[in-house]
């Protein structure tokens, strides 16, 4: 909706103090931001060619209003007249976006290594935690993966990765399209950059 | 004989043994619980003891007494109930559920209320002297959906997370409501004149009662979390603090007048994380196993009586009272489901499907709470017809309303509970998505649910487990949890399966003499009284899972010599057995 727009760009006027497009290095501004062990994932998101829906591949250096639109879309609700095309739609839309973030080197597949960065970073929030367990549940969350999508695998089977296919396939069970959304609910409550 | 001596105590254990054993007999015949489900059962044993003792002594049987219902029977079902109530679930639809509970059962009072009270004026049924005060009375007793039956019904028939925790967050939550709006009922029917300041006072104590009962049970939860920590060297007595401490809220709640209700299950959610952290294994299982126990007999002693209480002279029946009683209770209820979920699904995105509110209209059943509130009604010429319509509207409601929920449920295809284990990977996954949001709404400068979930998790953290936390030192993230408990569970049931290092070695992976040579070493070690360790047992099993998956293991990691590492630990572990 309009107002939403409206707000965005308030906000992100806010981000780019009052510049035509953002870097990487406006994001460190946020502060809350800080304190989540994966923003280097969130921010490298938003500069993901991928998302932002051109053919290249790569890293943008920076983003205009536009593709801030475009990202922040990912995370739209869902409206209550779509019908089942549009919701499956919607949905993969929502899981691709996901998937680009764990797929970092771009590669169409999440490999064992992709998917222990992942965990590592999950879990980097909390000092205590030696990386051989991070890895041992990485390790562990794989097997299950394997097991969903490839089913019993003989001993000299080789599995390379998890692909799109095989995402969709583990995120059976979570409705996204419900929880994956962020309401804008309270316009005026916009959190001020220092 | 020395009877009266021993009377009470003895008295009080037969009813327990009577219904323990009225429990064992529904289960022996296996096809009764999934028609009936056991409460009415229950009931129906009460009537028939109720019958027996009225018949031999041709007077009314002991009737329920409020004060054992309100102080022993209730709390520990309550407590049953917040201990083991998915955190996750409830406070994602704590609007909805809120809602309801408040809005909803002020909705129901005042509609039963109002309504009887036009019936009242009908003169064919001569009513003329049940004021509208009265009626209104009645009405805040009677709308409020019992938490005790509706856990007893609800937990037969497996319907989806969501509706579940709708209903019954409902059911706990409206105590408060009805707590205020009975009291200040019964207040007004003493007073001469009724102000409109009194009304707003009425309102204003809902707020008091509703967020002291939750101050009240968060002070005694967070105290209990930090009686735990220093527990390390009297484990047996752990669980009896639990218990304590949540009754001890429940006790100073209904002292002050405050919802009793709130203030335990406010002590319980907020003790759980931090208890079930700081004590042992065993206690845990203790608590858990205590706390189904007590409230299992709870439950059955409270049905029991009901039934008991139902035979006697203490009714006095009007039928036109009573018949539209159960009908407005009906059709308010639906009425207020429909319109409140009207305005619910406005502003949620996950909506609530029809089928799911005729489930919630159906769902609102009556019971102990109602018939123990009735009985403290001060005595007025119309009490027994009060008396009479509760009994009523409770029988109706859990016979024929328990009874019919299980094939509507089925016959309207109502989405069921999803039937799978909890894997790490989706916990990763949710995890994942918990900070992804989180981050968005900082970027996108919303203060949304995330944030505050992401705000009380820091709080948490900094404060909270330092100060309650025995171990600070290794805080465990929900992902480590889970993979812990489920590798505990693996290497149980290999340990009992006596095969741990069972099954063949990838002959890919290593050459084939050590193959041989590791497995005729292991299998000598396989013995599991030899294994007495439960690290050993974890180190095991958590070497059999990289050797089961190195399939992609060593394909995608060409740098690591994962060979190597192998054969590393397969001599590791050949020494220890040795």
């Amino acid at each position: 909706t309009s107002e939403q727009i409206e707000h965005l760009h308030r906000r992100f006027k806010q981000l780019s103090q009052d510049q035509l497009t953002i870097r990487k290095e406006n994001f460190d501004s946020i502060p809350d931001l800080e304190f989540n062990p994966i923003r280097g994932k969130i921010v490298h998101a938003f500069f993901d060619k991928r998302n932002l829906q051109q053919e290249s591949d790569g890293l943008a250096d920076e983003i205009n209003f536009e593709d801030f639109l475009t990202i922040m879309s990912y995370f739209r609700p869902i409206e209550m007249n779509m019908d089942e095309e549009q919701l499956d739609r919607f949905r993969k839309n929502k899981l691709k976006f996901l998937f680009h973030m764990y797929d970092s080197d771009h590669d169409g597949k999440i490999t064992l290594q992709e998917y222990r960065n992942v965990v590592e970073e999950l879990l980097s929030g909390n000092p205590h935690l030696e990386k051989e367990s991070a890895r041992s549940i990485a390790d562990g969350a794989m097997m299950e993966a394997a097991s969903i999508c490839v089913g019993q695998m003989g001993p000299d089977q080789v599995y390379e990765g998890i692909t799109f296919e095989d995402f969709l396939k583990m995120w059976q069970g979570i409705d996204i399209e419900t929880k994956m959304h962020v309401r804008f609910l309270n316009v005026d409550t916009i959190a001020h950059c220092y | 004989l020395d009877y009266q001596h021993v009377q009470v105590p003895f008295e009080i254990t037969l009813w327990i043994m009577l219904a323990s054993l009225a429990k064992i007999g529904f289960h022996l015949y296996n096809k009764l619980p999934s028609v009936v489900p056991e409460s009415c059962l229950l009931i129906f044993v009460g009537l028939i003891m109720g019958g027996i003792i009225y018949g031999l002594n041709d007077r009314s049987p002991p009737v329920m007494d409020s004060d054992i219902f309100f102080l022993y029977l209730l709390p520990p079902i309550v407590l049953d109930a917040g201990y083991f109530m998915p955190s996750r679930p409830f406070f994602e639809n704590m609007g909805t559920i809120l809602l309801y509970a408040v809005v909803g059962t002020v909705w129901n009072v005042f509609g039963i209320g109002f309504s009887l009270y036009g019936i009242c004026q009908v003169r064919a049924f001569r009513l003329q002297d049940v004021s509208l005060l009265h009626n209104l009375l009645f009405g805040s007793l009677i709308a409020a959906v019992d938490p005790v039956a509706v856990l007893a019904v609800f937990e037969e028939i497996h319907v989806n997370e969501k509706l579940h925790i709708l209903v019954f967050g409902e059911s706990l939550l409206n105590d408060a409501v009805t707590v205020v709006l009975y009291k200040l009922f019964r207040s007004f029917c003493e007073m001469p004149t009724i102000k409109s300041v009194d009304v707003f006072a009425g309102v204003g104590k809902f707020f008091v009662v509703g967020l002291g009962g939750v101050l009240v049970g968060l002070s005694f939860g967070l105290t209990a979390a930090f009686t735990t920590r220093f527990t390390k060297d009297i484990r047996v007595i752990e669980p009896l603090f639990v218990f304590l401490y949540s009754y001890l809220s429940y006790l100073t709640a209904e002292m002050f007048h405050l919802s009793g209700i709130v203030a335990i299950i406010a002590c319980a959610m907020g003790m759980k994380r931090y208890v079930e952290a700081n004590i042992s294994l065993k206690s845990h299982t203790t608590v858990k196993y205590f706390m189904k126990m007590w409230s299992s007999v709870s439950d059955t002693l409270i049905f029991i009586f009901l039934g008991v209480s139902t035979i006697g002279e203490n009714h006095e029946w009007n039928w036109p009272y009573i018949c539209f009683t159960v009908i407005f209770c009906l059709v308010w209820r639906a009425l207020g489901v429909l319109v409140l979920t009207f305005f619910v699904n406005r502003f949620h995105v996950n909506t609530i499907t029809s089928k799911d509110q005729f489930i919630i209209a159906y769902g609102g059943l009556r019971g102990a709470i109602c018939f123990s509130l009735v009985f403290l009604l001060p005595d007025f010429h119309r009490k027994k017809l009060f008396i009479a319509a509760t009994t009523v509207v409770i029988l109706f409601t859990v016979f024929v309303q328990g009874m019919t929920i299980r094939p509507l449920v089925d016959l309207l295809a109502v989405k069921r509970k999803r039937e799978s284990a909890p894997t790490v990977g989706e916990q990763i996954h949710i995890r994942f998505l918990d900070h992804l949001l989180a981050g968005i709404e900082d970027i996108s400068g919303h203060w949304g649910q995330y944030y505050w979930k992401d705000k009380l998790e820091y709080f948490n953290s900094k404060y909270l487990q330092k100060l309650l936390l025995r171990e600070y030192d290794q805080p465990k993230s929900s992902i480590v949890l889970l993979y812990e408990k489920l590798e505990r569970k693996h290497a149980i049931e290999l340990a009992q399966a006596g095969q741990l290092g069972h099954g063949p070695a990838h002959p890919s992976l290593l050459n084939s003499n050590r193959t041989v040579l590791t497995d005729q070493k292991l299998e000598d070690t396989q013995n599991p009284d030899v294994l007495d360790n439960m690290q050993e047992i974890l180190a095991r099993n958590l070497y059999r899972i990289r050797r089961t998956g190195p399939a992609y293991s060593r394909h995608t990691l060409p740098g690591e010599s994962e060979p190597g590492e192998h054969a590393k630990e397969i001599l590791i572990l050949r020494h220890q057995g040795l």
